[in-house]
């Protein structure tokens, strides 16, 4: 059976939401039944991240959806951003629910604001409690440090400059200028501006970094079959994966042998090319996950846009800008649109399936999509029918 | 701040503050009105009819006549702002209140018009509290109305170094506790394990490679070169003063260890450099691993 994204729906991104993460919630799921044609009483399954602080029956409540035969959460932060589709997927595909909604909702900057030390995660008395323990108390404590880490040896083993980073800062806010949904609409930057940016880890600078925001967006995932009858024409999944690597910590992977990589993204590629049967050149538009821009590189290679230390003359040219042979995160990504874990990626995915999005790219094929990096991560290919 | 500017000099700026005496009068803006008066007594909930009645103000009312706005000017004459720029100066650069005490000598009628001058008092420090060192300073104010005092304001203030918060502390579980009680000792211990002889970091209850459950460990050398590292910014790390150096270095025997880089200037910070372990106690029961440049 073919399974299909029919709807999209989101909150407005901002600074300050000033509602609760649970209303966000269901303002993106509600917006995005209405986009698929659908009423709260057609959804029986419903999932999200373990990080989202509102539960699927929460959620379920308040629309009003009288039963669920299925509800799920994935793991391991924005890595878990295509992971709720695969659920969805999975559990349309096995029958075992007609129409799924993924979500996710936070109030990243008002809220809880995961830039910061976290004493949670360093005291959970978890598995995860303990590795952080490796970390924390020793001053590596914030996402941006864990992947400065990385990001040092990339350069020492590969060579290239922190312009490399900041050429995907450039092409993501070139992007978010014309997008009005964007926080920097309107808002571009040179490579000047980015090399002028303070440090908050070396060989990270703040322009390096994803912002931090308050928002919420929601996707309806149902059969083919059912697609066809519904409102929008459907954003088909032609592959989904997940996949975690050798030693694998979250954020610190930092014991194996390919320290300067990400191997778990390794994992997840060679599944989606083999499950779509598209290869690299058959992509002109990805969506990558990009929290820290060092990343969006080591993803290029890991998914064989470019060979291993070359990701920096690939990114040279102009290859991810407007226009070039992969455009990239053609909505601002999270470094120009909003952070919303990498799910407000997805539903550009499915604009540009659509031919709806503002920076539409024409006759673009499959669309790819990539969840968080540096941790067990997912990811998932859309093209029309 | 320089290392001259010691306690010595703090309590000579006080003196010659004090010794300055009674600020000259800062006259309220508007003299005490009706309307301001009734603003206050329902922003308080005070439905006392006497202030209506007899077209007085609320004593505690006082200070409000000569607030300054929303966007006050400095005033190079105000004794609070003055001590509190020499403490800024010093590194005690956070505040609290920690007393205020009014006296009113009688009420404030209609259509008088007061004027408040300050004077500083007291200064003591430097002392220990559970915010930080700091020096307590206490300002007398006095409100007039011509010559008549009508009330007076004690008015104490905390100005303090924000003590550094301790380091996190890492959580322990039977599988890792052989490491920290190896610290507090002065020991770098390496997981070993004791069918195969792996040796690993970090550290758990199995042997990935011959799948025995029998961890022991090594005492490291204590010696490696710097794999990866960060020199640190923003935002601030507990138990960490930016910009700090954390390296995560590959020990002789193989193991990769994080730590942070201690007295190093961030711009020697280099992969490859040689390295040595050290110990950062944070108290009887944590030591934390770190490293020193050969």
């Amino acid at each position: 059976m073919s399974v299909a994204i029919v709807g999209i729906g989101a909150t407005e991104f901002s600074k300050d939401s000033g509602r609760s993460e649970l209303k966000l919630a269901v303002e993106a799921v509600r917006a995005a039944l209405a986009d698929a044609g659908l009423a709260p009483s057609d959804v029986d399954g419903l999932v999200t991240f373990t990080m989202d602080t509102s539960t699927e029956i929460a959620v379920a409540r308040e629309l009003g959806v009288p039963e669920l035969t299925y509800f799920g959460q994935v793991g391991y932060g924005g890595g878990a951003a295509c992971g709720i589709v695969q659920q969805a997927v999975l559990a349309v595909d096995a029958g075992l629910a007609d129409v799924v909604v993924c979500y996710r909702a936070l109030n990243e900057r008002s809220g809880r604001r995961f830039g910061q030390v976290s004493h949670a995660l360093a005291g959970a008395p978890t598995s995860s409690g303990v590795d952080a323990g490796w970390h924390y108390p020793m001053g590596l404590a914030t996402p941006a440090a864990m992947v400065a880490m990385v990001a040092q040896r990339y350069l020492h083993e590969y060579g290239g400059s922190t312009e490399d980073f900041g050429r995907v800062a450039v092409a993501s806010r070139r992007h978010a200028a014309t997008n009005p949904h964007a926080w920097f609409h309107k808002r571009p930057i040179t490579l000047a501006d980015h090399q002028a940016s303070r440090w908050i880890s070396e060989p990270l600078r703040l322009l390096d970094c994803c912002q931090e925001s308050d928002g919420a967006v929601a996707l309806v995932v149902t059969s083919l079959d059912r697609a066809r009858d519904l409102r929008q024409p459907p954003a088909v999944v032609a592959a989904t994966a997940q996949g975690s690597g050798p030693d694998q910590y979250v954020m610190t992977s930092y014991y194996r042998d390919d320290v300067a990589g990400l191997p778990e993204m390794g994992v997840v590629a060679r599944q989606l090319w083999r499950r779509s049967g598209y290869a690299p050149d058959d992509v002109r538009v990805a969506v990558l996950y990009d929290h820290f821009t060092p990343y969006v590189l080591m993803q290029l290679e890991a998914l064989g846009f470019c060979p291993r230390g070359e990701a920096g003359r690939f990114l040279a040219d102009g290859a991810i800008e407007p226009g070039g042979r992969l455009v990239l995160n053609p909505h601002g990504g999270q470094l120009g649109e909003a952070y919303i874990h990498g799910v407000n990626g997805i539903a550009e995915a499915v604009r540009q399936v659509r031919g709806t999005a503002v920076n539409q790219v024409p006759d673009l094929g499959p669309v790819l999509v990539t969840a968080g990096t540096g941790v067990p991560t997912s990811a998932l290919i859309l093209c029309g029918v | 701040m320089t290392a001259s500017f010691d306690a010595a000099d703090i309590l000579d700026e006080a003196k010659r503050i004090i010794a300055a005496g009674e600020s000259p009068p800062r006259v309220a803006r508007d003299a005490v009105n009706m309307p301001m008066v009734r603003n206050w007594l329902e922003a308080m909930g005070d439905d006392n009819p006497v202030y209506e009645r007899d077209g007085l103000a609320p004593p505690a009312m006082t200070q409000v006549w000569t607030m300054r706005g929303l966007r006050p000017a400095p005033d190079p004459h105000d004794p609070l702002a003055a001590m509190s720029a020499v403490l800024d100066a010093a590194g005690f650069t956070s505040v609290v209140a920690t007393n205020c005490e009014q006296t009113y000598h009688r009420y404030l009628r209609e259509g008088e018009r007061v004027a408040v001058r300050s004077k500083l008092v007291d200064i003591t420090g430097p002392k220990r509290t559970a915010l930080g060192e700091g020096w307590f300073f206490t300002t007398e104010s006095t409100w007039y109305v011509g010559a008549e005092p009508v009330a007076t304001m004690l008015f104490r203030i905390l100005k303090y170094k924000p003590a550094p918060r301790a380091a996190l502390r890492p959580v322990v579980s039977p599988d890792t506790e052989y490491f920290w009680a190896g610290t507090v000792k002065g020991e770098l211990r390496i997981w070993r394990c004791e069918e195969c002889g792996a040796l690993r970091h970090p550290p758990g209850p199995s042997c990935p490679r011959c799948g025995a459950m029998r961890p022991g460990y090594v005492v490291a050398a204590g010696t490696g070169t710097v794999y990866s590292y960060v020199v640190h910014h923003h935002p601030p790390v507990p138990g960490h003063k930016a910009p700090f150096v954390v390296a995560l270095v590959e020990l002789r025997e193989g193991v990769r260890v994080m730590g942070e880089l201690l007295d190093c200037d961030p711009a020697e910070a280099r992969i490859g450099a040689p390295v040595r372990v050290d110990f950062v106690r944070v108290d009887a029961t944590l030591a934390l691993p770190a490293w020193r440049l050969s």
